[in-house]
């Protein structure tokens, strides 16, 4: 039981971190169709751009209170992340639409190797170590010898992510920039037809998914307070088997997947073996594409045209 | 008599190395019903999609209230206050009616959009009971109809109107019709109606054009259009 409950608070961290990613992917699949392949890569610039920010803020500039460190790197983060996509999308996608389905997709993985490429030659390849922010943690219980604990970044990271979540939910179902969004997602050329800058929706889609994304790399960094340029494959690869886990094109699903692929990659180390969780997480998306196609919570298709 | 609101003149539209429009020449003067009429594969929603800027022309000119919008981005012409109601309606099928009728307000800012949705209400009753369910539940007819508000939320000066008879039933389609009519007279909306119902296009506008393989043939008033003995052997008969 007591094993249960901590791996329980732990996958649910990690699954918040690919939910947060996975939304990225589910989004810009959404409204062009495309799986952008260098989205994990700015998940790993983003956690570079934290690491950077919090150095500076404690070491320079010197504030000491760390709740306002970690709000001031997350703004940062998201603003030069978003930054980073929208001049990412610009240069390596907006040209190539119109073009045949693979190509930006190629484009995509281009971009990946020279994020990760320019980020290794711009900090090195070694791991970039950063001191515990928030090393205070909650024992919950404690039997034999065994205590089960909830971290004060745990907590950190699930309320970010929840209340993150409710805003972008408000966002996209509640605001005229959302409802643009869905617009285009469904008809590109209706919605143009109405007089929305469909260009623009799409670049905005892009800044969004990577400004999540971007919460996601400074939690991670809280989380294991190190990362290295190569840090964007592994979750990015997870967090996109997270989004057709749960149905991609779906936001709930993205979540969805996220904290299963969480859950299951931690019950998976606590209970069987360590080495094998990449494996049992991808055999569950196997298992479960060969049932659901669609994934979890696809669309159904029964709209009439 | 002054400059027409919509003027098209000397329009190509190529779709590839496929030639759809070779050279159209047409008016739509404030406060007219115009129709365009012409069997399938005509061109005339090419010249409806090309009005929008969806393909632009390769050749010739569309100037709209003066101002020339050949080469503008369809967001940009539809913010002219031009709206469409398109082929196909396309309604955005995971949009609830009343998202959509939010979709159609968007260039128009929302100042009058409660407004707009009374008199949409009145028009298209059906639209109120329907207001919380999907677009992609709805019936043909019902599409129709919200496609149609859809393009009225913007408070357009010209409304372009893409086959609203399609697949519908002739009592639906007597009831698009007679809410067409309704708008140019009370309102003084002008209508550019592109049909393959060509009886009840002529009887609506007052003037209509008839395209043949991308050119356009054929112009007169509806009733005179409907007296040519070469309008009824080809869109008539049997028709009525």
């Amino acid at each position: 039981m007591d094993i249960f409950l901590q791996q329980l608070i732990n996958g649910l961290t990690l699954g918040s971190i690919y939910g947060l990613i996975a939304i990225g992917y589910t989004m810009v699949f959404g409204i062009i169709g495309m799986v952008n392949f260098a989205h994990g890569d700015v998940f790993m610039v983003s956690a570079f751009i934290g690491l950077i920010c919090v150095l500076l803020l404690t070491t320079v500039v010197g504030i000491s209170s760390i709740f306002l460190v970690l709000a001031i790197t997350l703004v940062v983060a998201m603003l030069f992340t978003g930054l980073t996509s929208w001049a990412i999308e610009r240069v390596a996608y907006r040209p190539l639409r119109g073009s045949f389905r693979l190509a930006p997709m190629i484009s995509a993985i281009g971009m990946s190797i020279f994020l990760s490429n320019f980020v290794q030659v711009a900090q090195g390849p070694r791991n970039k170590p950063l001191p515990p922010l928030v090393p205070d943690v909650i024992v919950l219980m404690e039997r034999n010898g065994y205590q089960v604990t909830l971290a004060y970044k745990q907590i950190i990271i699930m309320a970010v992510t929840a209340g993150l979540l409710f805003g972008f939910w408000w966002l996209v179902q509640k605001t005229p920039l959302g409802r643009a969004q869905r617009a285009c997602e469904q008809d590109r050329k209706m919605a143009a037809l109405l007089g929305i800058n469909v260009d623009r929706t799409i670049s905005l889609t892009f800044v969004i998914g990577a400004a999540l994304a971007a919460v996601a790399g400074v939690m991670y960094l809280m989380y294991y307070g190190v990362v290295n340029f190569a840090d964007g494959f592994v979750p990015g690869v997870k967090a996109f088997t997270a989004a057709v886990l749960g149905g991609i094109g779906s936001l709930p699903g993205a979540v969805l997947g996220g904290l299963l692929i969480g859950l299951i990659e931690t019950f998976w180390s606590a209970y069987f073996s360590i080495e094998y969780k990449d494996v049992a997480a991808f055999s569950i998306l196997v298992v479960v594409l060969i049932f659901m196609p669609q994934g979890l919570l696809g669309r159904p298709e029964v709209e009439k045209v | 008599m002054s400059a027409p609101l919509l003027a098209v003149r000397g329009v190509e539209t190529f779709y590839g190395n496929i030639m759809a429009l070779k050279g159209v020449d047409m008016d739509v003067n404030e406060g007219e019903i115009v129709t365009l009429i012409g069997a399938n594969g005509a061109g005339k929603s090419t010249l409806m999609m090309t009005i929008c800027g969806a393909p632009q022309a390769r050749a010739g000119a569309v100037t709209f209230a003066g101002k020339d919008i050949t080469r503008l981005p369809t967001h940009e012409i539809m913010r002219l206050k031009i709206a469409q109601s398109p082929e196909g309606r396309r309604i955005f099928p995971r949009m609830t009616v009343y998202e959509n009728l939010q979709m159609g307000a968007a260039v128009e800012g929302g100042t009058h959009f409660e407004a707009d949705l009374e008199r949409m209400f009145e028009m298209f009753p059906r639209l109120k009971e329907r207001i919380g369910q999907r677009g992609g539940t709805l019936s043909g007819g019902e599409q129709q109809m919200l496609a149609i508000a859809r393009a009225l939320m913007s408070r357009p000066r010209l409304l372009l109107l893409d086959e609203p008879s399609l697949g519908l039933a002739p009592l639906v389609v007597r009831q698009i019709f007679e809410a067409i009519r309704t708008l140019n007279q009370t309102e003084g909306l002008t209508v550019f109606l592109v049909e393959q119902n060509a009886y009840h296009a002529l009887k609506l506008a007052h003037r209509g054009y008839v395209m043949v393989n991308g050119r356009i043939t054929l112009s007169g008033t509806g009733t005179e259009l409907l007296a040519r003995p070469e309008v009824r052997a080809a869109y008539l008969e049997g028709g009525r």
